[in-house]
This record gives structure tokens, C-alpha cells and sequence, in this order.
């Protein structure tokens, strides 16, 4: 039994003449956290369809918990949680939760308990009784949970578990994810809601157009140093020499504001940089060489990266929402 | 199989309660009333009417039992076609289906049980109605059909074959689309059905040919045909005096192929749905 909870190799989904994920390849490890992030469009869904046995995909292969996907008995252990959270609205929630509970062969006492447990766990237990016709949306954001969790799941799928949610609701599935870890089972989350997936992904993949553009595990990159830095005019050679401690990156959306504001100050004023570096110790060179080359340093830090910003510096400038 | 009869059940859930379910029940009981009454007046009528012999009495009797049990297999066959119309058609689109899907279930065994709860509700509602229309024939007119053994089966098989057709529509087709196709079909069978016994009355062999392929592509209404036929004494067939009893009657043959049919549409059906995308 392989330690993976999600393997996939090459998956490829067309419909039609859109291809809505081009070729994925990738490793979830049992008892991860894992973050799916992308723009609109980018296939998340797609994906996790094809995981979930929903639609087939048009090539590639993949496995859960160690079963090829498609296999009913790959879905036994799997919990999902589906992006627009639609149910058998003529059941109450307490209806529901026996009936999906029933599909996963549990039965009895055992299931009422296990279904009475959630419900409150999800703070339903008032509601359990109506219709889930007459809940509200992220009352049924709440009770999609619960039925992702109702066969006891060792990795569960999420599918923008908060889009429909309050700030107490997403705390509460904040929580919910903690409590998973804890019991090591796999999490694989889609959101777009960033710092959510900050607090809670150990690990993060960025699609986009159906391809893997970066895979990193969080508090890693995001922690990695980057320098702000705001000097006197810099001659040609100077600022190209800045890359050799590190990446030049575009000034940043504060930055460049002030960077814009200091040109329209008139010939000869500072001008901010940034500079993606590997760690603190570059700081002391930098300013040693800058000061060396007789350029004017009026400021020197160092930023963490917001994974928002992370996100908006993968998927390009030219992003449009679609 | 366990997991089979779970989706049996929440489907009977969530047929019994359908508005469509409960407007059927009552147009039925609606039905029954108005039968009773009528059965009532045109029985008294009949068993006083001196100038008509026994056997012109027990035409009559019969003639009326199968007009009612003609009501009835026009209701049997909406329902058949209307209540399962979007089972699956609804859950697809509204993406209910998804969290059931992603379940460690088989798709044919959705699909099988969709299909077994909804044959369960409208065979019930069949034998309930056609049991309503014998027992009032016989309560007031002291009257029941011969063949009835034969007939109602046949119109069990009915149902079963709207029944399967509706559910296979609804694994690709819209709702709307879907009931459209299943009446059309219907449709197309019950016209042909008339082209061929007018083609049979005049003998025209091509009219004839145009009622048997419509029958071949929609058993149903043939199978209502053979099914009155049964329900009747031969003088009544040879007399030909009501509209139950054909010049020409569909053939053992077509019941057969009802069944085929049936089967192959099932199978096609649960292909159909475990290839989709949801
Ligand atoms: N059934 C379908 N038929 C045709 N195209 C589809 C279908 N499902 C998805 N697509 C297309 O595939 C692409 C990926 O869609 P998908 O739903 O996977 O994106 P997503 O990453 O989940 O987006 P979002 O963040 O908006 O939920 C989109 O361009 C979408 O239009
Ligand atoms: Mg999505």
C-alpha cells in the first residue's frame, strides 16, 4: 500500500473542443493538507471529478488511497464535498445523513449516533429536522460538510467548502480541517479564499489552464526572504548586478505606487526594487555592495509574501477573471 | 445489492413526495367515483332493457369494463412516463447526483434502483386502479372480464416498458426533452396503431406495414391491444363492435418483443448513465 492518497499521472480532460485540464501529475502524501489553487477556469473541479469517478477522464491515470480511481471500492474511504452543494432537497438534514451513511454500508444505531455527532458538530442539531429545502445556503454548505465526513473518510475532498459561508462558518470548517489533521487523514482542498489556505495547507499546488504551474509546500516559499529596497538612481550595471543575490521581481503594488510618486519628484530621486533571495544573510552583502558602488541606500527590508500576492505573481498580470 | 435497495428506497422517498404522485392518485380516485356512477346507470339500464338477450347484456358489460380499464392504462401510461420523467434528468442538472455518485455505489446500481422504485410505484398504481375498475364492475354490475389473468400482466408489462423508456431518456436528455420523446414515441405507436387497423379494415398492405413498424419501435399501445383483446369472449372479438376489439390483433410475438425491448432499453439506460459525465 503506497503512501500516497493521490496519485495522478498525465490526466487530461476534454470536452468537446475545450480542454479543461491538460495534463496533471500529482502526489497528495496520506495525512497532507493540500491546497488546490487556481483561477475560475483553471480545472480545479475538473480534477477532482476525475478523482471522484464523475466523469472520465480523456487520458492519464490516476489512484486513490492506493485503488485505481473509477473503482467503487477507491471511494469508500474518500469524503467529498461538492462545489454547489446541492443535495436531495426533500430530506431533512438528519434524513440525509442516514441515507448517504446507508450508501457507505453503515447502519443502526451506529449510524444515528455518527449522524447525530455531525450535525452537531456542524451546529445543525437545532435544524436537523427541516427540509433542507428551507435551509440557507451556508446552512447547506454545513450539511454538505457533515456528509463528506459521515463514513469517517481517510482523505475527503473539498470543493470551495466556505464560498457560501460566514466568518463563524469558515472558522468552523477551519476548525473541522484541524481536527482532521490531527486524526491524519488527507485533506485535499479547493479555494480561492487564500488566507484560509495559508492557515491551513501544508502544501500547495497552482493550476492553471489545466496545468501544474507551481507545487510548494507553505512556509517555505511564502516565508522565503524577500527585499524591498529603496535607493538613489541606479546606473544599468548596478541594477543588473543586483541579480546575482537573487531574483529581480517587478516592484510590488505599494511600491510601485511610491516608486511612482518619487520619479514624478524629479530626476535624480530614489526608486524601491525588489529582490527574491534565499535568506536573511544576503541582506548585510547587499547593502555592503550597493553602499560599495557609492549608490544612496534609504532603505533596506525584508517582506513576507502574503500567499495572495504569491498567487497574483504566478498566474501572471494579464490575469482576467474566467 | 444492499446499496441498491438504499437508492430503492430514497427514491420512493422522493417519489411519494411528488405533487405529479399525488395529482395522479386523486385524478384516479376522481376516476373511479365517476366510473362507479356510471357503471351504476348504464348496468341498471341494461339489466332492464327487455329487447336485449343475455349475451347482448354481457357484451355491454364487457364493452364498459374495458372503457375503463382503457382510462385506466391511458393514466397508468402517463404516470409511467411522467413520474420517473426526471429522476435522474433533475438530479443531473441540479448536481444532487454528484454526492451520490461520488458514494462507493455502481452507477447501474443508481440506475437500477431509480428504476425498480419507480416500476414498484406505478405497477401499484396500475393494480390499484385496474383492481378499482374490476371491483366496481363487479360489485354493480356483478360482472368481471374474462382473461383478466392475461390482460392486466400485459398492461403491467406496459407500464414496466414507459417506465424504462422515461428513465433511459433521462440519463442524457433534458427533462422537457425527455417527456417530449417518451409522449412522441407514444404517440407515433398509438397513430400507427390506428393506420393499421384501418389498413387491416380496407386491406391495404402498406398501411399495415406502417402500423407494425410503429409498434416494433413503441410496443406499448399494441400491447394494451392484445391485452383488451384477451379481456373479451370471442363472439365480442368476432363482432367487432367496439373500438377493443381489433381487426388485427398484435401477436404473441409483439408481447416478446415488448420484453426485449424492455430489457435492451434498461441496458442501454445503465451504459448510457455510467458513461456520463455529472
Ligand atoms: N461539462 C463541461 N462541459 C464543457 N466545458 C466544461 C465542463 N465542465 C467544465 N468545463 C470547462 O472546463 C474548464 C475548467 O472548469 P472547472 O469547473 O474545472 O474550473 P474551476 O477551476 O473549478 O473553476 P472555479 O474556480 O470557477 O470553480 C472551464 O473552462 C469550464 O468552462
Ligand atoms: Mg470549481
Amino acid at each position: 500500500m503506497s503512501d500516497l492518497a493521490v496519485e495522478t499521472h498525465g490526466l487530461r480532460k476534454r470536452f468537446g473542443r475545450k480542454l479543461a485540464v491538460a495534463d496533471l501529475s500529482l502526489s497528495v502524501r496520506q495525512g497532507e493538507v493540500f491546497g488546490f489553487l487556481g483561477p475560475n477556469g483553471a480545472g480545479k473541479t475538473t480534477s477532482l471529478k476525475m478523482l471522484l469517478g464523475l466523469v472520465a477522464p480523456s487520458a492519464g491515470r490516476a489512484a486513490l488511497l492506493g485503488a485505481p480511481v473509477g473503482d467503487r471500492r477507491a471511494r469508500a474511504g474518500v469524503g467529498f464535498l461538492p462545489e454547489h452543494f446541492r443535495f436531495q432537497d426533500w430530506l431533512t438534514g438528519r434524513e440525509i445523513l442516514r441515507f448517504h451513511g446507508r450508501l457507505f454500508g453503515l447502519h443502526g444505531r451506529a449510524l444515528h449516533a455518527r449522524a447525530d455527532a455531525l450535525l452537531e458538530r456542524v451546529r445543525l442539531t437545532e435544524a436537523a429536522d427541516r427540509k433542507l429545502r428551507e435551509y440557507s445556503k451556508g446552512m447547506l454548505q454545513r450539511v454538505g460538510l457533515a456528509l463528506a465526513l459521515v463514513n469517517e473518510p481517510r482523505l475527503v475532498f473539498l470543493d470551495e467548502p466556505t464560498s457560501g459561508l460566514d466568518p463563524i462558518g469558515r472558522l468552523l470548517v477551519r476548525d473541522v480541517i484541524r481536527e482532521l489533521r490531527e486524526r491524519g487523514v488527507t485533506v485535499f482542498l479547493n479555494s480561492h479564499l487564500l488566507g484560509e489556505v495559508e492557515v491551513t495547507c501544508d502544501r500547495v499546488t497552482f493550476i492553471k489552464g489545466g496545468r501544474t504551474l507551481r507545487e510548494m509546500t507553505l512556509g517555505e516559499e511564502t516565508a522565503g526572504v524577500e527585499v524591498e529596497l529603496r535607493v538613489g538612481p541606479l546606473d544599468a550595471e548596478t541594477a543588473a548586478g543586483l541579480a546575482r543575490f537573487g531574483r529581480l521581481l517587478s516592484p510590488a503594488a505599494g511600491a510601485a505606487n511610491e516608486s511612482a510618486a518619487a520619479l514624478a519628484a524629479g530626476p535624480g530621486a530614489t526608486g524601491w526594487h525588489r529582490l527574491k533571495v534565499a535568506d536573511d544573510a544576503a541582506l548585510p552583502e547587499i547593502a555592503r555592495w550597493l553602499v560599495g558602488r557609492g549608490v544612496a541606500l534609504h532603505e533596506l527590508r525584508t517582506v513576507r509574501r502574503s500567499l495572495e500576492a504569491l498567487f497574483l505573481e504566478i498566474m501572471g498580470d494579464d490575469q482576467a477573471p474566467g | 445489492m444492499k446499496r441498491l435497495l438504499v437508492v430503492v428506497h430514497l427514491t420512493l422517498h422522493e417519489a411519494m413526495r411528488r405533487r405529479v404522485l399525488l395529482a395522479a392518485l386523486l385524478g384516479g380516485l376522481a376516476f373511479l367515483i365517476l366510473y362507479g356512477v356510471g357503471f351504476h346507470f348504464i348496468a341498471r339500464d341494461v339489466g332492464r332493457n327487455a329487447r336485449m338477450t343475455l349475451i347482448e347484456k354481457r357484451v355491454a358489460l364487457n364493452a364498459i369494463t374495458l372503457a375503463g380499464l382503457y382510462a385506466v392504462n391511458l393514466l397508468a401510461m402517463m404516470s409511467a412516463v411522467l413520474l420517473p420523467v426526471d429522476t435522474l434528468s433533475g438530479e443531473i442538472a441540479s448536481g444532487s447526483m454528484q454526492a451520490l455518485a461520488a458514494k462507493p455505489v455502481r452507477r447501474v446500481e443508481i440506475l437500477l434502483g431509480k428504476w425498480l422504485a419507480y416500476v414498484l410505484v406505478v405497477a401499484g398504481y396500475l393494480a390499484g386502479m385496474a383492481g378499482g375498475v374490476l371491483l366496481v364492475a363487479r360489485a354493480i354490475g356483478h360482472f368481471t372480464p374474462p382473461g383478466i389473468t392475461g390482460g392486466i400482466p400485459l398492461m403491467l408489462v406496459e407500464v414496466v416498458l414507459l417506465v424504462s423508456v422515461s428513465i433511459a431518456g433521462g440519463t442524457r436528455l433534458s427533462t422537457v426533452t425527455n417527456g417530449m420523446m417518451a409522449f412522441g414515441l407514444y404517440g407515433l405507436a398509438f397513430i400507427g396503431n390506428w393506420v393499421e387497423q384501418i389498413g387491416t379494415y380496407v386491406d391495404n398492405q402498406a398501411a399495415r406495414d406502417v402500423g407494425t413498424v410503429a409498434s416494433l419501435l413503441m410496443p406499448a399501445e399494441a400491447l394494451w391491444q392484445r391485452a383488451a383483446w384477451m379481456m373479451q369472449p370471442a363472439l365480442m372479438r368476432d363482432l367487432r363492435v367496439t373500438p377493443f376489439s381489433p381487426a388485427s390483433v398484435p401477436s404473441p410475438a409483439m408481447v416478446w418483443w415488448a420484453a426485449a425491448y424492455t430489457l435492451v432499453v434498461v441496458i442501454i439506460a445503465a451504459r448510457s448513465f455510467a458513461k456520463r459525465g455529472l
